[in-house]
C-alpha cells in the first residue's frame, strides 16, 4: 500500500461554510480515497461534504519564495479595512 | 420446524438470525484490528465491524424482550452455544486474504441490504426503526465491498485470480442466505419479512452485475450449497469464534467490574 497515491482531503463542516483541508489519505483510486476520507475524517460527524484531490494535482508555493511572495504585503497596512477611520454615522459594521 | 410454529416464534427466531449474523461478522472483522493491510482500511473495517455489533445489540434487545425468559441481550450474545447460534454460514468463514474478506463482505452486504430495505417497511415499528438505522450503514458497507470486488477483479492478474478464487470458495455458502425456510415464509405471509423470491432475485441480480463489472465469472447457479445454519448446524469455525468471543463472560459470569 506504500505505492498507493496520496490524496488531500477537504471537508465542509456545515452548509454555507467552505471546504477546509483536514489531512490526507493513501488510496488506489478516487472512490477508495473518498471512502477512506469518510471513514477517517468524518466519523464524529465532522462533515456534510468531502472533496478528495490527488496530491500530485496541487501546485504549491515554494518555501524559498516566502520573502518575495509574502513580505511585500507586511508594510501595506492600508490594505486592511481597520486602517480606515469610519465616520461615526456609520456605526458598527 | 413444525406447522405449529406461531408468528411470534418465527419472529424470535428471525431476530436471532439477524443479530447473530451481525455479531459474528463484527467479531470476524475485529480479528483484523491491528493487522489490516493499510491504516485507512483498518479504520474502515473497524467502522463496519462496530456498525454490525451495534445492529446486533438492537436486534438482541428486541429478541430478548419478545423471548421474555429473563435473558438479556448480553446473555443471548455471550451465553448461547454454537448449536443455538443462527448466523449465516457465510459470516463465520475465516478472513483469509483480503479478497476473501471483501468477497464474504460483499455477498453478505448484498443480502443484508435487500433484507433491510424490506424490513424498513415492516408494520412492527420496532423492526422498522432498527432497520432504518441499519440500512444507512449497510448501504455504505455494500458500496465499499462492491468497489473492492471490482478493484480486485479488474485489477492485476494476481488480484483477479485471488478474487475469482475467493468468489468460487465462498459461493457454496450463498445458497442458504437466499433460500427461505418456514420461518421466513411465515414472516413473509404475515407481512413482516421480505418476499423470499424477490430477495433472491434482487441478490442474484446485484451479485451478477458486480461480478460481471469486475470481469469475474459468476459460479454456476446449480452449484452444490452448504445448508444448516438456520437450524444450528455450523461449519467448524463457529466454535472457535465463540470460544474467544464468550471467554470473559463464561469465565467470570456477571462480572461487574472489569
Amino acid at each position: 500500500m506504500a505505492d498507493w497515491p496520496l490524496y488531500e482531503v477537504f471537508v465542509r463542516s456545515k452548509h454555507g461554510l467552505n471546504h477546509k483541508h483536514v489531512g490526507s489519505v493513501h488510496a488506489a483510486d478516487a472512490e477508495m480515497a473518498m471512502e477512506n476520507a469518510r471513514d477517517l475524517y468524518t466519523r464524529r460527524s465532522e462533515g456534510v461534504s468531502i472533496w478528495v484531490v490527488p496530491s500530485s494535482a496541487i501546485t504549491a508555493s515554494s518555501p524559498d519564495e516566502k520573502e518575495i511572495l509574502f513580505d511585500p504585503s507586511d508594510d501595506k497596512v492600508y490594505r486592511h479595512a481597520s486602517f480606515y477611520k469610519l465616520p461615526d454615522e456609520v456605526g458598527h459594521m | 420446524m413444525s406447522k405449529a410454529m406461531t408468528q411470534q416464534e418465527a419472529l424470535q427466531e428471525y431476530l436471532l438470525r439477524l443479530a447473530d449474523s451481525d455479531m459474528i461478522l463484527g467479531q470476524r472483522l475485529c480479528e483484523l484490528c491491528g493487522k489490516a493491510p493499510a491504516l485507512e482500511e483498518e479504520m474502515a473495517l473497524m467502522n463496519v465491524a462496530l456498525d454490525l455489533v451495534g445492529q446486533a445489540r438492537n436486534w438482541y434487545e428486541y429478541a430478548a424482550e419478545l423471548i421474555d425468559d429473563d435473558r438479556s441481550a448480553d446473555d443471548l450474545a455471550f451465553r448461547r452455544d454454537a448449536h443455538d447460534y443462527r448466523n449465516a454460514l457465510m459470516v463465520e468463514q475465516p478472513n483469509g486474504d483480503y479478497a476473501v474478506t471483501m468477497g464474504r463482505q460483499f455477498f453478505f452486504d448484498a443480502w443484508h441490504y435487500f433484507t433491510l430495505a424490506s424490513l424498513v417497511k415492516a408494520p412492527d415499528e420496532r423492526i422498522a426503526s432498527i432497520a432504518a438505522k441499519a440500512a444507512k450503514e449497510v448501504q455504505y458497507h455494500l458500496r465499499r465491498s462492491s468497489e473492492w470486488v471490482k478493484r480486485f477483479g479488474d485489477g492485476t492478474e494476481e488480484s483477479h485470480q485471488r478474487m475469482q478464487t475467493a468468489v468460487d470458495d465462498l459461493w457454496r455458502f450463498t445458497g442458504e442466505m437466499i433460500e427461505a425456510d418456514d420461518v421466513e415464509q411465515t414472516l413473509f405471509k404475515a407481512g413482516i419479512g421480505p418476499n423470499p423470491e424477490q430477495l433472491a432475485a434482487d441478490w442474484k441480480g446485484l451479485v451478477n452485475e458486480v461480478l460481471t463489472e469486475a470481469t469475474l465469472t459468476p459460479p454456476p447457479e446449480d452449484a452444490w450449497m452448504y445448508r444448516g445454519a438456520k437450524v444450528g448446524h455450523h461449519t467448524e469455525h463457529l466454535g472457535y469464534i465463540l470460544a474467544e468471543m464468550q471467554f470473559l463472560q463464561r469465565a467470570y459470569p456477571d462480572a461487574k467490574t472489569w
